[in-house]
């Protein structure tokens, strides 16, 4: 159960990624970049979309300020994901970060089909994946309007 | 490769101090300007005065215009399936989280609030640039439908 009114300055962001190093370097990343972030993980589709519905064991949830979504994952891939968020009346607000190893023309096209706000290739370079993770931040927890965290 | 930059904007004030951001920043951008909705479709739709124009890498996007404003203007260009994969950043003086939410229901992919110091807004633009045009994949042009 939540405290009421309890005023809570943490920035929610959902990571959905199945690669363990790429997770560990993304968090490392937030915590030089913004202390405020709190990162949650889904390994996997289907355990993406529980975190977002608030069931099974996230029942408790909170409503993520910003989604990174990989794309190639186990159970549920990233296109179903942001498929679903985006046809999701109440999820669709969510503004949602493809970050994803692909690169090719067909996987940006697709993503922008389907609404992703926008989409970004790791770089294979540890230095250059951490820089992208910290740009994101600056843009979208620093710059960006994010729409605000009540549900409507 | 010249970045194609759609900047929908009815205050000449702003529309000067995004033309010479950009010039600083990026001389790559072509920035293309028109000042209210219904000249943004018809630029979009390559209709009117506009049969060849180039179609936006990235489109800016002022909520309070004339004729039609930048709400009606996202509307539209989300509901056609030709224009919505444009990456289109709401760029506006509006702080309402009114603007902000119908912003995002809408599937504006960000919206940005105009600071009211120019080198703030400089500054701003400068991140739209080194994020949007640096960073983001953007979708690649297509053929004119």
């Amino acid at each position: 159960m939540k405290t009421i009114d309890e005023k809570d300055t943490s920035i929610n962001v959902l990571l959905v990624e199945d690669s363990p190093g790429d997770v560990r370097l993304t968090q490392e990343a937030f915590r030089e970049a913004n202390l405020s972030v709190r990162l949650h993980v889904a390994s996997d589709g289907v355990e993406a979309m529980a975190f977002l519905r608030h069931q099974g064991d996230h029942v408790d949830a909170p409503r993520p300020d910003l989604a990174l979504l990989d794309l190639n994952m186990p159970k549920m891939d990233g296109r179903q994901v942001l498929a679903q968020i985006k046809a999701d009346d109440v999820l669709k607000t969510i503004p949602t970060v493809i970050l994803t190893t692909s690169a090719s023309d067909e996987d940006i096209a697709k993503c922008y089909q389907l609404q992703a706000n926008c989409y970004l290739t790791k770089p294979v370079q540890l230095d250059a994946f951490d820089n992208l993770v910290k740009s994101v931040n600056d843009f979208w927890l620093a710059k960006a309007r994010l729409p605000n965290r009540q549900a409507e | 490769m010249p970045i194609q930059v759609l900047l929908v904007e009815d205050s000449p004030g702003d529309v000067r101090l995004t033309r010479e951001a950009f010039r600083d920043i990026n001389a790559a951008v072509q920035l293309h300007v028109v000042s209210d909705g219904v000249e943004a479709m018809a630029f979009l739709r390559h209709e009117g005065a506009y049969p060849n124009a180039p179609r936006p890498d990235l489109t800016l996007l002022d909520l309070n215009l004339p004729k039609m404003d930048g709400r009606e203007v996202l509307a539209c260009i989300k509901a056609d399936d030709t224009l919505k994969t444009i990456p289109t950043v709401v760029l506006t003086t509006s702080d309402a989280e009114a603007d902000v939410a119908k912003s995002y229901r809408l599937q504006a992919n960000c919206y940005l609030t105009k600071p009211p110091k120019y080198e703030d807004f400089a500054a701003l633009l400068k991140s739209v640039n080194d994020f949007w045009l640096t960073r983001v994949m953007l979708p690649q042009p297509r053929a004119s439908a």
